[in-house]
């Protein structure tokens, strides 16, 4: 069996959830703050891959990042990336595509923390930084740990954005669910098998892990 | 000497609430801050603290300007240095006693004498979710002082406390109050809680 589409489906969702775990926790935390037109516009935005089709999203990006249109033609002349069938892309449509499962849970961590715990560290003189940092963070961990693992296995079952925009390129863009389709249509039942029961297990161990953290991690005195 | 005049409306039950206040504090006074609920005391201690904006007026504190509607000067709460206690506590839950207070401050010698007039040497490395409300009350009350404030705003700081250790606690206050020039605005309901401490008293009248 070849493993490269395993191992590249795990560097996706690596890095996936590495850059949202960087761009998904400041955005939450802005979102969590007060309302307004603007956020709400956002966060819609944000949120809107849960409910599309993939393959919509995927055309899009196909459509926006192609080199013969505006803006695909544009970053490569500039600086000589390509997001269509590349690994790049793959990654730029999975952060697109798995970050309401990163902001969504870690704006309601940080909106149920009460108000007075970051007006408390502004009295001692902390900044804004210094409370997000010792006191708002560590206080959202199990949310941020739930969020953080199921971005992760959000990304290993990718599958419509991925084929509009990656395609079947074998050790580019070729990850573990694509393989399992392009086995089924080659009739080659046994590797389908074979890399369904690998994502199925990896899946199946992230998700009950998940559950088993919060099951047995100590109740918080915010309760 | 704190001089404040001070409006902000307030949402009420019933439409809304006005709290007017305009008080002048000497140094080193006592203040007991009562009122029946939803008057704005808590209101007023934010509004001092930097934590709530008035809608107009002035707050001024030893000459220097914290708030001001017309010069539009509003400093924000870490430029104050006010030791807060929150009603709620607002205890950090990820911190052990000790590191509540570490956080506030570098002084261990500080720390240890603060622990020591909370009663809470022995429960220096536990966190709130494991003190009793009496300890998580303590614990607010040494935390607002360990930044050494001038002036300390406490929100109903020994609601959760027996009569003994109050009474204990507030004589140890009483002198670190001494010690430290520290101005002090209590809201409390208990009427009989401050005597012997409190030098003055604002009722906030519906």
């Amino acid at each position: 069996m070849d493993l490269s589409p395993v191992w590249l489906t795990l560097k996706l969702a690596g890095i996936t959830t590495l850059i949202l775990l960087l761009v998904g926790l400041p955005l939450a935390w802005w979102l969590s703050k007060k309302r307004s037109w603007f956020k709400i516009l956002i966060e819609a935005i944000i949120t809107m891959p849960l409910v599309l089709p993939p393959s919509v999203l995927g055309f899009y990006l196909l459509l926006g990042f192609s080199p013969q249109n505006g803006l695909g033609k544009w970053l490569q002349q500039t600086f000589d990336v390509r997001f269509v069938f590349s690994f790049q892309g793959l990654v730029l449509a999975s952060v697109i595509y798995s970050m309401p499962f990163m902001v969504s849970p870690v704006k309601s961590a940080f909106q149920q923390l009460p108000l007075s715990l970051s007006q408390a560290s502004y009295t001692l003189g902390k900044t804004r930084w210094q409370t997000f940092v010792h006191i708002l963070l560590p206080n959202i961990k199990p949310s941020l740990l739930t969020a953080a693992v199921l971005t992760f296995a959000h990304t290993l079952g990718e599958f419509g954005v991925v084929l509009m925009i990656g395609g079947n390129i074998p050790g580019v863009t070729r990850v573990a669910s694509i393989a399992v389709y392009d086995s089924v249509e080659q009739m080659d039942y046994k590797a389908a098998n074979n890399y369904s029961l690998v994502l199925f297990a990896i899946t199946f161990i992230m998700v009950i892990s998940v559950f088993m953290y919060n099951k047995y991690q100590s109740k918080s005195p915010l309760e | 000497m704190i001089e404040i005049v001070v409006e902000k409306k307030l949402k009420a039950y019933k439409g809304l609430n006005t709290l007017q206040i305009s008080k002048e504090i000497p140094e080193g006074a006592i203040l007991r801050i009562t009122g029946p609920s939803g008057v704005g005391k808590t209101t007023l201690l934010k509004m001092i603290a930097g934590l709530a904006t008035p809608d107009s007026g002035k707050i001024i504190v030893d000459g220097i300007i914290w708030f001001d509607d017309a010069k539009k000067i509003n400093l924000p709460p870490q430029q104050r240095h006010i030791g807060f206690v929150f009603q709620d506590y607002a205890l950090f839950p990820n911190m052990t006693v000790k590191q509540h207070l570490e956080y506030a401050t570098t002084d261990a010698e500080w720390i240890n004498r603060l622990l020591a007039i909370g009663m809470l040497e022995n429960f220096e490395e536990e966190k709130p979710a494991h003190l009793s409300g009496g300890q998580q009350q303590r614990l607010s009350v040494l935390r607002a002082l360990a930044i050494k404030p001038k002036l300390l705003l406490m929100d109903e700081p020994f609601s959760a406390l027996d009569i003994k250790t109050k009474s204990g606690l507030i004589m140890q206050l009483k002198t670190l109050f001494a010690e430290l020039d520290i101005t002090a605005l209590i809201v409390s309901h208990n009427p009989q809680e401050l005597d012997g401490i409190s030098t003055d008293e604002l009722d906030l009248e519906q």
